[in-house]
């Protein structure tokens, strides 16, 4: 039970930071029907951009623990959304109404080339940072001494991927720019016709989607400490699993789609093989595509004739 | 020239514009290659390298300019400077290396586009009209392809037998012709069936595998195992494609990725059967047919190839060898290809590829004919899988990692989609250029990144994409037709 | 509207219905269509007639409803079958509102794609076809002939080597009838052949149409917003609106249905 209680604890951490991910690739495939293939590659991204701000404020003599991470944060989120513009205007709006398969292709590239900037300029080696929280609260104790724990990083991670959660929804749901973005989703045509600023809109949305996998990038260095070059695929590719799983295109279902995988990895990894825990994230992936290709919280689709 | 009274408002926007663009590069750069991150014995520290910033975000702002410029239609003062960058480069002092290559690649883009500008007097070629024009080449290459094909493969079989070529030479033969045959075979589903598979690979590691443990653990021989490996992977490729071929396109790509992953994590941690990260070695190599082996001392009973021909032995004579293997095997799929497009089954692909919904609806079978491209491309990857088991004689789940798939795939899609010839020449650019220049070794996968998103944006369709009907109701178009048809199109 | 007819009609559609979530695009639907006839379905814009096309030919799987297709002595269900096996076993072919040709591809690769089934057989799933058998050989000369002579029909033998993309909208449009008509069915759908033609192509249309129905002997279902075509060549109408059936008969009953009148001038008058 307490061993359970601790992987639930875990999994739900690591739940928070696929989905925050997640969230990037939905709104993007929402808006515009593609892949953004390049997109865990920002966050890649972003956990260097943290580890070098931690660096950087740790020589500056920044050593109050919530201005550095507030600082990190937001340093972290402003390059990593100038990337996500960046990628958007150089790779994929030329592409916009081109083949299915090009911008698919040119996010391909997009992300080989990132992975291998990052090696050239950062080096090939696992960076490691000593870790800047390492507070825990012990929740509950076993007869044979297993802790079960929460760490103050947990916490936070778990509360900031909360707040972020309701912060985007409400722009969604309320502000000029969701709206716009709605209307891109169902009709761009349309939309354009009807004054909306699709170049922009698509923009944002990539902008919003970088910032928020920059934040699981500053989350991910501080909670494993350890980060290299290639660590954007798998994280990507579990995102993107996320995304489907919870219904492509819907934020709640991104977030739903993150805590899922977050769980069933940790659960597969504690229960029964470490090695074998992408294969179960994977499976997942295979068996939502198959059995209800719309995800939990999608809506359904009909192939128009 | 209009340039000559362009208002200075222009040069003012046009600078606004670069400044911008110089911006967005500092940004970019600042903290990635501004600062680098060092291990040392007291943890990470950071080193500054703020000139290679600053020379960066300058490239860009010149760049930029160059290219408004060249809008604004001032295309000759651009080739002007660009040309004395590229000198600049050429001559002065970099801090790395990588930046002199920007700066001269830079450079040379820009001129390049100023002195075409010049040419066509007008600064940019819409996209249709660039697209027309490739495909001319691209239908005029079909052309020639008549003529090149033969040629070509001449040319590849009397290679071994070259002046110039040594082991280096014929090495680099086999790799190229294996990648050849990859992208033949990956053609298949995404050329002609427009499956865009995104983990050709793992169909390579099933035959590569297949043949590694049959022979090690069996003792059979590459003759028998080289179709043994093939079905394997058209079983996997069966097995793969039951459960994802109802998926629609970018679905599909993904699951394809996913599936190829496990495969390559089951390889690595598999560890009773495949021997894990560590890999299997002393594959055993192929006997001349099962006649004679390529050995300077054959086992009893066993006849030496040397022997068998009356030569003196030398080790060169297995790798001519293999050389010719996979050379055959490449021209198969290739002859298989071009034939089944002119069959029922690879009309289908097409036509599938062009619209899936009208060929249902024409009763079409959507999932079988799905599931042929499969499992044939599968096999293809399966024999080729063999042969680079083979020929290293050590395989392990690192050879098959992602960025293969996206290699092959790179080799199809580069070279224009459905086009034989497309696929050689990508081939040569994407798998041959880096080889011959082994040194940049560090920038290879970062130029291959780069390639891929310019050949998109530049083609979206492919360098060569072009395709000729495959039967005729005339007789071949004259070429009065073949004009009345670009007409139509424009 | 219950008729004693002899003999069983091509086509009989049952109770059909088919929602989307909460709208209701087609409900209690029934007619029927007979062999040699063209029946012509006629409504205003969203009425629900492409859907019902849709059904018939395996693309939804109506929510309530029988579609029973019946000739050469058998009947199939057809609500119970996918899309392909429509096509192929029931012979039902079908035509799209917005043409979906094989853009890339050939005139004449379009019509050989279209005898896809046939051809398959005769190449022994390919095997035959890959060692160029006579058999094959002289399957594809035939399957050549049939679109020849299909092209010939509509006017096309000229462009047969061209990319059926590049050519004229009405080409396409003919085109894609040709196309429907190489799979040699006995139920046609058209889901508006003369949207976008001009008059002339109109009337050429009609004569096509008519010359499907007398001189192949097979049923035609005919969408089709053109009233000068329709009231000109239906045997029988069906009448749609909001997904409801409000009128059917020969064309010259359902012209002077109030009904009928009232769906199509209705706003008009309101306004
Ligand atoms: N796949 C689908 N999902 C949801 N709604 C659909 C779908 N297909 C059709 N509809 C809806 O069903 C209704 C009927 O559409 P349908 O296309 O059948 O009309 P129609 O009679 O063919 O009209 P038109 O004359 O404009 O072609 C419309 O309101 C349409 O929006
Ligand atoms: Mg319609």
């Amino acid at each position: 039970m307490e061993y359970f209680l601790q992987q639930l604890i875990n999994g739900l951490t690591l739940g928070a930071i696929y989905g925050l991910i997640a969230i990037g690739y939905t709104m993007v495939y929402g808006i515009i029907g593609m892949i953004n293939f390049a997109h865990g590659e920002i966050y890649m991204i972003g956990a260097f951009v943290s580890m070098i701000s931690f660096l950087v404020l740790g020589a500056a003599g920044i050593t109050w623990v919530p201005l550095a991470v507030a600082v990190v944060l937001v340093v972290a989120m402003l390059f990593t959304a100038v990337y996500g513009w960046t990628i958007e205007r150089i790779a994929y709006r030329p592409l916009r109404g081109s083949t299915r398969l090009a911008p698919l292709i040119s996010a391909i590239g997009m992300s080989i080339f990132l992975q291998n900037y990052v090696q050239l300029v950062q080096g090939a080696r696992v960076k490691a940072l000593p870790p800047v929280i390492s507070d825990v609260i012990v929740l509950a104790q076993r007869a044979d001494g297993f802790k079960v724990s929460i760490s103050y990083l947990q916490i936070m991670i778990i509360v900031l991927t909360t707040a972020l959660m309701i912060g985007f929804t409400q722009i969604i749901l309320r502000t000029p720019l969701g709206r716009a973005q709605r209307a891109c989703e169902q009709d761009m045509k349309m939309a354009s016709l009807l004054g909306v600023d699709v170049d922009r809109t698509i923009s944002l949305t990539f902008v919003m989607g970088a910032a928020l996998a920059g934040v699981a990038g500053v989350m991910v260095t501080m909670y494993y400490g350890v980060i290299d070059f290639y660590i954007g695929f798998l994280a990507g590719i579990k995102a993107f699993t996320a995304a489907v799983l919870g219904g492509i295109g819907s934020l709640p279902g991104a977030m739903l789609g993150g805590l899922t995988i977050g769980l069933i990895e940790a659960f597969w990894s504690a229960y029964f093989s470490v090695e074998y825990k992408d294969v179960a994230a994977f499976a997942i992936l295979v068996l939502v595509l198959i059995f209800r290709p719309t995800g939990l919280l999608g809506r359904p689709e009909i192939e128009k004739v | 020239m209009a340039g000559a009274g362009t208002p200075p408002s222009d040069f003012k926007a046009a600078l606004g514009e670069a400044a911008a663009a110089g911006g967005i590069a500092l940004l970019l750069t600042l903290p990635l290659v501004g600062m680098r991150t060092l291990e040392t014995s007291g943890g990470l520290v950071i080193h500054p390298h703020f000139a290679d910033v600053a020379l960066t975000v300058l490239l860009v702002f010149l760049g930029r300019l160059g290219l408004v410029l060249i809008e604004a239609g001032r295309g000759g003062a651009v080739l002007a400077a660009a040309a004395a960058m590229v000198a600049a480069g050429w001559l002065l002092p970099f801090p790395t290396e990588a930046l002199r290559g920007i700066a001269l690649a830079g450079g040379l883009v820009v001129a390049l586009r100023a002195g075409l500008a010049l040419r066509s007097r007008h600064s940019t070629l819409t996209q249709a009209e660039r697209d027309r024009r490739m495909d001319r080449v691209g239908a005029r290459l079909q052309d020639a392809s008549r003529l090149i094909g033969p040629v070509a493969v001449l040319f590849a079989l009397v290679l071994p037998f070259m002046p110039f070529a040594n082991r280096g030479v014929i090495d680099l033969g086999c790799l190229l012709l294996t990648y050849i045959m990859l992208g033949w075979g990956l053609n298949i589903v995404v050329g002609l069936a427009g499956l865009l598979d995104l983990g050709y690979v793992a169909f390579y590691a099933v035959g590569a595998y297949a043949y590694a443990l049959m022979a090690t653990t069996f003792g059979l021989g590459f003759w028998v195992c080289l179709p043994l490996a093939g079905i394997f992977a058209s079983l996997y490729g069966l097995m793969l494609g039951f459960p994802v071929l109802r998926l629609r396109g970018d679905y599909f790509a993904i699951v394809t990725l996913a599936f190829a992953e496990i495969v390559r994590i089951v390889l690595l941690n598999w560890t009773a059967v495949t021997n894990g990260p560590v890999g299997i070695a002393a594959i055993p190599r192929p006997s001349f047919f099962g006649i004679a082996d390529f050995t300077n001392s054959p086992a009893e009973g066993h006849l030496a190839f040397h022997q068998l021909f009356g030569l003196t032995f030398a080790p060169v004579h297995r790798i001519i060898f293999l050389y010719y293997v996979i050379l055959a095997l490449a021209l198969v799929v290739n002859f298989f290809t071009l034939r089944i497009r002119r069959l029922p089954l690879g009309r289908a692909w097409e036509a599938l590829r062009e619209d899936d919904i009208a060929c249902t609806a024409l009763g079409i079978n959507r999932t079988n004919i799905k599931l042929a491209a499969f499992a044939i491309a599968g096999m293809f990857g399966g024999f080729a899988g063999a042969f680079f088991a083979t020929r290293q004689g050590f395989i392990s789940p690192e050879s098959f990692t992602f960025i293969e798939s996206a290699i092959i795939l790179a080799v199809v899609v580069l070279g224009g989609m459905g086009s034989q010839v497309g696929v050689v020449i990508a081939a040569l650019l994407v798998v041959g250029l880096p080889e011959a220049f082994r040194d940049l070794a560090q920038y290879r996968m970062l130029a291959f990144g780069v390639g891929m998103v310019l050949i998109m944006l530049w083609r979206p369709r492919g360098l060569l994409a072009h395709r000729d009907p495959t039967i005729l109701l005339h007789l071949r178009k004259s070429a009065r037709q073949q004009q009345a048809e670009s007409e139509a199109r424009g | 509207m219950s008729e004693g007819n002899a003999a069983s009609p091509l086509l009989t559609v049952e109770h059909l219905t088919q929602r989307f979530g909460g709208l209701v695009a087609v409900s209690d639907v029934s007619f029927s269509a007979r062999d040699r006839e063209i029946t012509a379905i006629i409504g205003p814009n969203g009425a629900g007639k492409t859907t019902l096309f849709n059904c018939l030919t395996g693309f939804y799987t109506p929510t309530v409803g029988r579609l029973t297709a019946s000739h050469s002595g058998r009947t199939w269900l057809l609500e119970r079958m996918e899309a392909h096996e429509i096509a192929r076993q029931a012979r039902v072919a079908r035509t799209f509102q917005n043409v979906r040709l094989f853009g890339g591809m050939s005139v004449l690769e379009n019509l050989i794609v279209a005898q896809h089934n046939k051809l398959m057989a005769a190449s022994c799933f390919t095997l035959a076809g890959l060692f160029g058998l006579p058999s094959y050989r002289k399957a594809e000369a035939a399957a050549v002939e049939r679109a020849r002579y299909w092209l010939e029909r509509v006017g096309l033998v000229d462009v047969a080597d061209w990319q059926a993309g590049n050519l004229p909208y009405g080409a396409q449009r003919r085109l894609e009838i040709a196309r429907a008509m190489c799979t040699e069915p006995r139920l046609l759908c058209l889901d508006e052949p003369a949207a976008g033609l001009n008059p002339r192509e109109s009337a050429d249309l009609s004569e096509l149409l008519l010359f499907i129905r007398d001189h192949h002997a097979i049923g035609v279902l005919l969408i089709e917003h053109d009233m000068s075509v329709v009231m000109q060549i239906s045997d029988h109408v069906v009448v749609l609106d909001y997904g409801r059936k409000i009128s059917e008969g020969p064309s010259a009953q359902v012209r002077n249905d109030p009904a009928v009148i009232r769906a199509y001038l209705g706003e008009e008058e309101g306004a």
